[in-house]
This record gives C-alpha cells, sequence and structure tokens, in this order.
C-alpha cells in the first residue's frame, strides 16, 4: 500500500468520526462564553479564572477535527477576547489560533470522546494557552511577567474539570448523522 | 510545486494566519495605536448583550426583593404604620436617611456637590483575562465620554477612560500595573505618582527616603497629570518604609473598595484644595508659662515692668529680646527713630537712663534693679543669696566724656 492510500484511508475513518454544528451553535456557543467571562466575574470574582472561550475553541476544534478550521476559529475567538481585553489585538488571536490548530491535529489521532482523554486534553491546552500567552507577552511586548508554575497547573486542573462538563452538555448540540 | 502546497496546506495557513496576527500586532506597538474598528464591532456586539442581563439581573433581584422576600416585612410594617402613629414620622425620618444613604443618591448629591462637571455611568462587565484590572461601563461617546477622562466615586478614585466606543467604555482601574496618576500626601504635601500593582493595593513611586510619609495618611490626586482635578481623594497609607532608591509606600485606594457599581465619569475637572487635616484645626493644650519668680529675671527694659506689669504680658526671655527692648526705650526717650532720621543727625546716646530716676546703665553684670515694677517684685521674691547674679542691661559702650 502506498503512502498516499494509506493516508488517504486514515482520514477517510476519521472523516466519519466528524461531528457537525449547526450554525447558530458555532455562532453563539463563543458568543456566550465571552459574555460569560465579562460578566459573571462582576458577581463571582473567582469565575474570571475560568477560560470559556478556551474550553469552547478546544471543543470545536476537536470535534471538527479541521486544524485549518480549528485555527481559524481560534483566531476568530481570541480576536474578539482581545478586542474585550486591554491587550493589543493579536495576543489572545495569535494564542488561540494555535492552541485550534493543535487541538485539531490532536482530534485527528485520538479519540476525544474519552472522558479522561477530554479531561487530559482540557489541562494540557490550557497550560499551553497560559504559557504561550506569557512567551507572547515577554517576546512581543517585552512586559516583565512572571509564569507562575503552581498556580497554572491548579487552574488548568479546575478548568479541565470544567471543560469534561461543558464538553459534554455541548455534545447534546452536535447534528445527528 | 502543487502538491507540495497540498501536502503542506495546514501549517502553510496557520503560519499566514500567526503571521497577519504578528502584523497587526506590531503594528500596534510600534504606532501606540490601536486598531479601533475591530473593537467597536465588538464591544457593539457584546456590550448589548451584557447590557440586557444586567437589566433582566437588576429586575428580577428587584421583583425578588420588594415583592417575595419582603411582602411579610411589608405587610408588618404596614400594621406597624397603622398601630403606631407616632413611629411614623421617625419611620419616614429613617427612610430619608436610608435614601440618602443609597450609593445612587450619594453619587448624585456628590456629583451635585463637586465643582466639576460629572456624568453617572453603571459597571456591566469586566475586561477578559483573569489578571485584567478594566470593566466596562455603559456610557460612551454618545454621552460625551473620551479617552482618558478621570472615573471617581465619592470615595475616591477609581481609574481613567482606556477606550471609548458609541455605547460603551473601557475603564483601566487605578489597580492595574500600567496605570499611573499624580499624588500628594494630605499632611506632609509629599508629591509622588500612584501606580496599580496587579492586584487590591497600589503603591507610591518616587517618594525619596527623606521625606515623611506616615501610615494611615491619605494621599489625594496632585493635578499634575492633567488626568484627575487636584484635590479627589485617592487613598489611606498601609505601609511606608524606606526603600531602594525610593520609599515603599502601598496605599489602599479608596475608591476601589466594596466593590463598584456605580461610578463617575469626570467630563470636566475642576481642581480643588486638598482639605485640611481635622487635627491641625483642633485646639491645643498648652502649659501655662513659666512664672517670673524674681526681680533679676526682669529687665530693665521689659514692658511689663515699665508700665507696672499685665499679668497676661507674655515675658521677653532671650538677652536678644532684652537688648532689642532697651534699645527701642532709649531711642523713644530721645525722640529717635531708627530708620527715620537724616543724615547728620545726632546719634542715640545709648547712657542715658531711660527714666528721670534712672542711673545710666554700666556694663557691669551685678547691675542695680530697674526701675518701675521690677524693684517691688524684686522685693516681694528675693532670690537666694547665692544665686548668680545676671545681668539685666545690655552691655552697654563705655561712658564718653560729654
Amino acid at each position: 500500500m502506498r503512502y498516499s492510500d494509506e493516508h488517504s484511508l486514515m482520514y477517510s475513518q476519521r472523516d466519519t468520526q466528524i461531528s457537525r454544528f449547526k450554525a447558530w451553535v458555532l455562532l453563539l456557543v463563543p458568543l456566550a462564553a465571552i459574555l460569560f467571562q465579562v460578566y459573571i466575574p462582576l458577581f463571582f470574582q473567582f469565575l474570571a479564572y475560568l477560560e470559556l472561550p478556551l474550553i469552547v475553541t478546544v471543543y470545536f476544534a476537536l470535534m471538527r477535527r479541521s486544524p485549518i478550521g480549528g485555527l481559524f476559529v481560534g483566531a476568530l475567538v481570541g480576536l474578539a477576547q482581545d478586542s474585550l481585553s486591554k491587550n493589543p489585538l493579536g495576543m489572545f488571536g495569535i494564542t488561540k489560533t494555535i492552541i485550534g490548530y493543535v487541538a485539531a491535529s490532536v482530534g485527528l489521532r485520538l479519540d476525544v470522546d474519552h472522558p479522561l482523554i477530554r479531561l487530559i486534553l482540557g489541562f494540557f491546552f490550557f497550560v499551553l494557552h497560559q504559557f504561550i500567552f506569557w512567551a507572547l507577552s515577554r517576546g512581543l511586548l517585552a512586559q516583565q511577567v512572571a509564569f507562575e508554575t503552581q498556580r497554572t497547573l491548579v487552574l488548568g486542573l479546575l478548568n479541565a474539570i470544567v471543560a469534561v462538563s461543558l464538553f459534554h452538555f455541548l455534545d447534546k448540540l452536535k447534528e445527528r448523522a | 510545486m502543487d502538491t507540495l502546497l497540498s501536502r503542506y496546506r495546514n501549517i502553510t495557513v496557520l503560519l499566514l494566519v500567526i503571521f497577519a496576527q504578528m502584523v497587526l500586532l506590531a503594528y500596534q506597538v510600534k504606532n501606540g495605536s490601536d486598531v479601533r474598528l475591530i473593537r467597536v464591532w465588538a464591544v457593539t456586539a457584546v456590550t448589548p448583550f451584557a447590557r440586557v442581563i444586567e437589566g433582566a439581573r437588576g429586575g428580577t433581584q428587584g421583583f425578588l426583593q420588594n415583592y417575595v422576600f419582603l411582602r411579610d416585612s411589608r405587610a408588618e410594617n404596614e400594621r406597624m404604620r397603622t398601630e403606631l402613629g407616632r413611629l411614623k414620622l421617625e419611620n419616614q425620618f429613617l427612610k430619608t436617611e436610608l435614601a440618602t444613604a443609597d450609593r445612587a443618591k450619594a453619587l448624585q448629591a456628590f456629583q451635585q456637590r463637586s465643582l466639576s462637571k460629572m456624568i453617572g455611568a453603571r459597571i456591566i462587565a469586566t475586561a477578559t483575562g483573569a489578571s485584567a484590572s478594566a470593566v466596562f461601563v455603559d456610557r460612551g461617546t454618545t454621552s460625551g465620554i473620551e479617552k482618558g477622562m478621570a472615573v471617581v466615586t465619592p470615595d475616591g478614585i477609581v481609574g481613567k477612560v482606556l477606550a471609548a466606543y458609541p455605547t460603551a467604555s473601557q475603564v483601566l482601574l487605578a489597580t492595574d500595573p500600567s496605570f499611573a496618576a499624580g499624588v500628594v500626601s494630605q499632611k506632609n504635601h509629599v508629591r509622588g505618582i500612584l501606580k496599580g500593582l496587579g492586584h487590591g493595593n497600589c503603591r507610591v513611586d518616587y517618594v525619596q527616603n527623606e521625606e515623611k510619609v506616615e501610615t494611615g495618611e491619605w494621599f489625594y490626586t496632585s493635578g499634575d497629570d492633567r488626568l484627575f482635578p487636584k484635590g479627589m481623594p485617592v487613598g489611606q497609607v498601609t505601609a511606608a518604609r524606606p526603600g531602594n532608591p525610593f520609599q515603599d509606600i502601598n496605599v489602599d485606594p479608596a475608591g476601589l473598595a466594596g466593590g463598584l457599581e456605580e461610578v463617575l465619569i469626570i467630563l470636566e475637572g475642576v481642581h480643588q484644595e486638598i482639605p485640611d487635616l481635622k487635627t491641625s484645626s483642633e485646639p491645643v493644650y498648652l502649659a501655662p508659662p513659666l512664672p517670673s519668680t524674681s526681680g533679676n529675671t526682669q529687665p530693665a527694659g521689659d514692658p511689663s515692668a515699665s508700665t507696672g506689669g499685665a499679668p497676661n504680658t507674655p515675658t521677653l526671655s532671650t538677652d536678644a529680646d532684652r537688648l532689642r527692648t532697651h534699645y527701642q526705650d532709649v531711642s523713644d526717650a530721645q525722640n529717635h527713630k531708627f530708620g527715620d532720621n537724616p543724615v547728620g543727625s545726632k546719634a542715640v546716646n545709648f547712657n542715658l537712663p531711660v527714666n528721670p530716676g534712672d542711673k545710666p546703665a554700666a556694663p557691669k553684670t551685678q547691675a542695680p534693679p530697674a526701675a518701675g515694677a521690677a524693684q517691688p517684685a524684686a522685693q516681694k521674691s528675693k532670690p537666694p543669696a547665692d544665686a548668680p547674679a545676671q545681668p539685666q542691661t545690655p552691655p552697654a559702650p563705655k561712658p564718653q566724656a560729654q
């Protein structure tokens, strides 16, 4: 079997697992996630540490299993987040673009429907997100910010737990084949 | 070539999208400006939702508080009003007091009291990012808000407008590390720069170690930054210790204490005086002056001595005072005014006695007691015999032959 045949077969198998969503889901869920991040911490300050836009980006990228689709979802969500932050436009954009791409690439190779895999991925992508954002802040904006490893790991775990629950809810919004 | 592109299509698109965003980022950083259009779109898309949610929350909360949770207490209140007519007036008074204490009323009262032109705004959202010290308020350019305007509450400063959009504005809080404002301390008028620390507190930078700043002292805006009008309260010093090269001064921002709901945005600022410390106007107890126990403490030229000595007249205590008073008396006795006499006029004779009965002053250490009240005073309380004699007259020039 040639490489191209093997390649095609692998992708065709994965293609059958691609989840599809209605347009309003793709539009409203990220918007709701961003609204949650800008509004809810007014009353519950600890919820500011919940990165719902990231979780939503990871979910759509994992489920759609399209690296290009994933990176565009990440870029749009990130730029929207940038627009509502005090950062220059592009900080969250670049970060979530990379996350979307990597998540979609992982989704092509792993069974992402298992809760444990989702928990690990949620944790991994949160840490990766924080690390990329920290590196960009230092490298591109020359900000002297410290990377708080312990805090990031704890928050990563909390976000991963929330991600598993949210993924379960978002699974119900998938279009049925 | 086509095969190569299709094989690396994903990574190529990824690099292109990242590159485009880096160009966007570099453009903003280099020019120091913002791509406003994208932000306007995002804010205009999100803030109406936030406004609707906030309105629904406020309405629901008000309904629950006014009609569900307080149903029994209101009925009870009605009964009490019926039964206790006397308490009606008191109840009304308390209600008025409560209404005045209400935050919105307080803001309005502050707005009317302040000389600056302000507009009230309600906080509707926070900025994205866990460590973001910025919020959105429901007033935008349509309400006259502009970038850089100061945001305050009656308790103190809150921050400044970072960006103004048609329906909302983004406010950078004073606790953000990128925030800075000129401040001055109330007591010693020490000037410094207020900066956020990223969490609840702020610090005041660029205060020399020699300057005196005390814990509990208030800082006010100095007006130097042309952002906040002078005289707005900033916060109390929680810690002040020497540092390198400047003092480490922590300030608890008063405007951000207790959570924010409503704020005032200063449209046209008017500088005000920094209020004086209350303690400075309070009366301070001073112990009574030392009693003049003997005649030799009373100089010859002392006004209290020559005029009979009013009891409350402060006694002169230094040699310079006594000398000056004596010279003044001598010149008055000879109708001489220092500085007013023409050149060539007769000089004052310091050896002549001030009063007819007086003897000329001599450079003796043990001079006779002066005339007037000094004599009876000396008789009333004689100094101890072994007390050292004090000169009562200044060392006069040597007698001249006339």
